[in-house]
């Protein structure tokens, strides 16, 4: 059998971890497998769906999509990353407003909208829309999960604490 | 397949290897290789990465510009004196994948995707190719119409000069909003003098394997006014030459048909 | 968003006082959904585990020559290679659990695929990669036949058949019609007399589900005996059940776990992948996981499948509709599963909500070289209410009236009879039309503003008409029941038969000296082909791991259920 087991560190959610990984595999088989990190989710392999969703060193992208090797070093955030003790504000909202009903798709949704609040705290609806568009939802009809996120912009979770993780 | 992963330290190694395995692929921001790797594709069984510098630099001097093949749609959105580019660099694929494609990779990519690829064979682009020290020019048409000569080329930069301020106009359509792949993508450069088009240049993505350009459309554009009477003619031919593809987003005919109603739009500037 | 409550609307019947409704709450499962931490069918980690991947058909319609894995069983990482003839019991038909139907569709195709993505043989690696390259190696000889994709042309005469159970391509309802008919009035004397005519004919494409999460499944040996079966399904018991069945096994040793579903709407019903992952769990002794990916998900699990409707109504000069006539087409793609149900039910549903005294269906459950089709939201009457709803239009037109007033005029009442002789209540339809009509500004008379639909039913229109059936004629009052020998006098059982381990099944009957057709399209000379002498027996022949059909007669009648009215005769 002629696999290379590579290794591969990286940093995920703030926590160092360490893992063997073959040639060819996808950073979201790793996270799932390898590391043990099941929010991500696998919904079309092509990088369409947005289920997948991860920030890599500050950036969002779609681990179905990422060589493993290639997160070397660099910071992985997932949704895991956003309960950190206390849920996240988006969280909450989601909850409040519906904003899941199966919940496959609510991990990626996550990960993007904390990355858009984190770097735009005050966005319009469209600008909510436009960061979205890469995270497909089969059940809600996008209304309640825009609703949720723009309300935690407007400042409705403001008492409680924003992100988790590192 | 089970792929093996080669990371070669110049192009010229990767290029090698290229050409001695044919089921080796030249790995770029990976949003189309990945894809049909995850899929089990049997032609593909090597990953070869290299980098060098300068395919990640972006460079501006006066009307020149020399994009890398590795810099991505989220770079060039980054860079205010790209404006006239953020249209095309926002219609790739959602806000992760524009994080990830790069303009090397758009330039190989198959219809429906290529939109960049479009935008810049509308600007007359060079593509510039990994050939020993100092890289080999030739016209991004060549390349996409596989007259490169080369065998396995890989690009490390493209080059063009700015256009003028609303010479060069853009528009993508798709089924999907705000995301989705093209049904056809138009790009148009339409310099005028005299008040009156010369050499324009307009290129089709999605409606062919990859993007074409429009010369009967250019041909009768030439002389005319910008407006609705000037182009009337070029209208009327804007689908002549073309067969159109069928996929799961639109059948050729459809694809035909609505050419000429936006390209009429992108010449007037229309939404 | 809010919520506007049109209280006023059936205010003697309701208790205002809403604990729920209208009241901010959240959903029980949300806090895993927003954590990432509810427990869909993949977020189980095992060690050990395996990963199924398919040799899967290119054709539409093709007989299988030879199959050759020799080299796929030599590839890096293969575990076990899994064929038609390791299936127990490979063939089946989904509602053989109800006793409704033939078995038709194998786990693993033996002599011939049906539809593009038929899988013909599973092979079970330590990564998905290696499956994937296995597959690809396994070698299929193919013989292609002629394929039919649409439901009109399977049923015409010079078809090729495309399900061996049923070769006139007509799944065969209470074993002697190929169709599901309703009959209530007579139709033909009230278009005979109608003073307008309404005909249409209605379409839709298949539609694919696309839940985020696709079909799957892991299975994994437990140490007692059984296996555990994490999946995705929508019809736990279902698939238990035909699990059970199709690989021989007491549904004791079957321990499935399901509940957390990624989107189903219907796309996974069926009962897609658990069975070859739990024989492949079987025959290896470790976990495996049988995953659709995207475009799997996409190309070969169940869509909701094609109709085609026939509508003809006789509308009186006033506007009400006299007579409705309908003729349907379910496409079921190459098997059965759900659609002959969904044929039944839709009858059910005629002629829509509308009180009309004379409605008659036939509505066929087709088999075409399309994929298998399978439920989606409002299973079986979607595709049918577009239909009425345009066929509708059509007549408020022909009428000369405003289609809402059409539709109130028509719309049913309480105490109303309806066409499959059950009387209606709790009708709402005037009310809805009244308040869409109200948002959308649609000007609609005054008399047709005062409606309502506890109003106007009953008394002549509450009694069930002289009938004109095919066989002859039924009194006025005369229900289908009292004929039916699987109505019983007496209490019906509420729930579901108790589920008893089933017996070998019957082999599918072939059908008595049919001509066989040897192409689509008539014979130069016209008629039908005669039979050819050197048709291979393999045309009919049961799969090799059918096992011997008992001589003993049928298990004992089960209990009355509530499906009995679409249940075989004895």
């Amino acid at each position: 059998m002629s696999i290379k087991r590579k290794p591969l560190q990286f940093n995920l959610n703030g926590s160092d971890v360490a893992v063997f990984v073959n040639d060819g595999d996808n950073l979201l088989n790793v996270l799932r497998r390898g590391v043990g990190d099941l929010t991500p989710k696998y919904g079309c392999g092509q990088g369409g769906c947005g289920a997948c969703t991860v920030v890599i060193d500050g950036q969002t992208k779609l681990a179905c999509l990422v060589l493993a090797e290639t997160v070397e070093g660099r910071q992985v955030e997932t949704a895991a990353s956003l309960a950190g003790g206390e849920l996240d504000p988006l969280q909450e909202a989601f909850m409040d407003h519906f904003a899941a009903q199966c919940g496959y798709c609510t991990p990626g949704m996550l990960v993007a909208a904390r990355h858009l609040l984190n770097e735009n705290t005050n966005p319009t609806r469209g600008e909510v829309v436009e960061a979205l568009s890469g995270n497909l939802c089969r059940c809600t009809g996008y209304e309640p999960i825009i609703d949720a996120v723009m309300d935690v912009a407007n400042g409705a979770y403001s008492n409680r604490r924003a992100g988790g993780g590192s | 397949m089970t792929v093996e992963i080669l990371t070669c330290p110049d192009l010229g190694q990767a290029k090698r290897a290229l050409a001695s395995d044919k089921s080796a692929r030249f790995f770029g921001g990976g949003t189309l290789l990945m894809r049909a790797v995850n899929e089990g594709d049997q032609e593909i069984g090597k990953l070869v990465k290299a980098h060098e510098p300068a395919m990640s630099e972006i460079r501006v001097s006066g009307a020149d510009i020399t994009l890398g093949a590795s810099v991505t749609m989220r770079d060039v959105l980054d860079r205010d004196d790209l404006g006239f580019l953020h249209d095309a660099a926002r219609s790739v694929g959602s806000p992760a994948i524009r994080n990830m494609a790069t303009i090397g990779g758009n330039l190989f990519a198959v219809s429906p995707y290529g939109d960049f690829a479009t935008a810049l064979l509308a600007l007359d682009a060079d593509v510039v190719l990994a050939d020993g020290m100092r890289g080999r020019a030739m016209p991004l048409a060549d390349l996409l119409g596989g007259r490169g000569g080369a065998d396995r080329p890989i690009v490390q930069a493209v080059s063009f000069r700015r256009p003028s301020a609303g010479e060069f106009r853009f528009r993508k359509v798709t089924r999907v909003h705000p995301r989705g792949a093209a049904v056809v993508t138009l790009a148009a450069l339409v310099p005028q003098s005299g008040g009156v088009v010369r050499n324009s240049r307009i290129a089709y993505g999605g409606l062919e394997n990859r993007p074409v350009r429009a010369d009967r459309v250019e041909r009768a554009l030439d002389g005319q006014r910008l407006d609705e009477g000037g182009i009337a003619r070029a209208v009327s031919v804007a689908a002549d030459g073309f067969q159109g593809r069928t996929d799961s987003l639109a059948t050729d005919w459809y694809r035909l048909q609505v050419l000429p109603v936006h390209l009429k739009r992108l010449l007037l500037g229309d939404d | 968003m809010t919520v506007e409550f049109r209280k006023d609307l059936f205010a003697n019947e309701r208790d205002d006082d809403l604990n729920e409704i209208g009241k901010a709450t959240r959903r029980q499962d949300i806090l895993g959904h927003v954590t990432g931490r509810s427990p869909f069918y993949d977020d189980h980690q095992f060690d050990g585990l395996l990963h199924i991947k398919c040799t899967r058909s290119p054709h539409h319609h093709a007989r299988i020559r030879n199959v050759d894995t020799r080299e796929a069983e030599g590839m890096p990482g293969v575990v076990r290679i899994i064929r038609g003839a390791d299936i127990p019991v490979n063939l089946n038909t989904l509602l053989s659990l109800l006793d409704f139907g033939l078995d038709d569709e194998p786990v693993l195709a033996v002599n011939k695929v049906c539809y593009v993505g038929e899988p013909v043989v599973a092979v079970v690696a330590e990564t998905e990669q290696q499956a994937f390259d296995a597959a690809a190696k396994v070698r299929v000889d193919y013989e292609v036949l002629p394929h039919v994709l649409d439901a009109e042309e399977a049923v015409r005469s010079g078809a090729p058949t495309v399900n061996e159970t049923y070769p006139d391509n007509k799944f065969e309802f209470h074993d002697r019609f190929d169709h599901q008919k309703l009959r209530y009035g007579d139709v033909e004397k009230a278009f005979a007399r109608a003073d307008h005519i309404v005909e249409g004919r209605y379409q839709m494409s298949p539609i694919e589900q696309a839940p985020i999460e696709p079909n799957g499944c892991i299975a994994a040996p437990e140490t007692n005996d059984r296996f555990v079966c994490y999946t995705a399904t929508q019809g736990l018991f279902f698939s238990l059940g035909t699990t059970a069945k199709v690989l021989d096994m007491q549904s004791s040793r079957l321990h499935f776990i399901g509940g957390t579903v990624g989107g189903g709407f219907g796309g996974k019903v069926d009962t897609l992948t658990e069975p070859l992952a739990i024989i492949a769990a079987k025959l290896t002794g470790r976990p495996v996981r049988y995953g659709f990916d995207r475009q799997d998900e996409m190309q070969i699990s169940a869509p909701r499948g094609a109709e085609v409707w026939y509508l003809k109504d006789a509308i009186a000069a006033d506007g009400r509709i006299m007579a409705r006539k309908f003729t349907g087409y379910f496409d079921a793609g190459a098997y059965t599963r759900l659609t002959s149900y969904g044929v039944v039910k839709c009858t059910g549903h005629l002629p829509g909500p509308y009180t009309i005294p004379n409605v008659s269906s036939d509505i066929y459950c087709v088999f075409t070289n399309r994929t298998p089709a399978t439920a989606m939201r409002g299973f079986g009457i979607t595709g049918v209410d577009f239909a009425i709803e345009r066929h509708m239009d059509k007549g408020a037109r022909v009428a000369g009236m405003h289609p809402a007033e059409f539709r109130l005029l028509n719309a049913y009442r309480d105490g109303d009879m309806k066409a499959h002789r059950r009387l209606a209540k709790n009708c709402a339809l005037v009310e809805t039309i009244q308040v869409a009509a109200e948002k959308a500004n649609w000007q609609i008379g005054e008399e047709y503003r005062r409606m309502t639909s506890m109003t106007g039913g009953g008394g002549d229109r509450a009694q069930i008409p002289e009938t004109v059936t095919d066989v002859g004629i039924k009194p006025a009052g005369h229900t289908m029941e009292a004929e039916t020998p699987d109505v019983r006098p007496g209490q019906s059982t509420p729930t579901m038969p108790g589920f008893e381990r089933p017996a070998a099944p019957a082999p599918a009957t072939p059908p008595a000296a049919q001509p066989t057709y040897s192409g689509y399209g008539a014979s130069a000379l016209g008629g039908i082909p005669a039979r050819s002498a050197s048709e291979p027996e393999a045309l009919r022949s049961q799969p090799p791991a059918q096992p011997e059909p008992p001589k003993a007669e049928k298990p004992a009648k089960r209990q009355y259920s509530r499906y009995s009215s679409i249940g075989r005769r004895r």
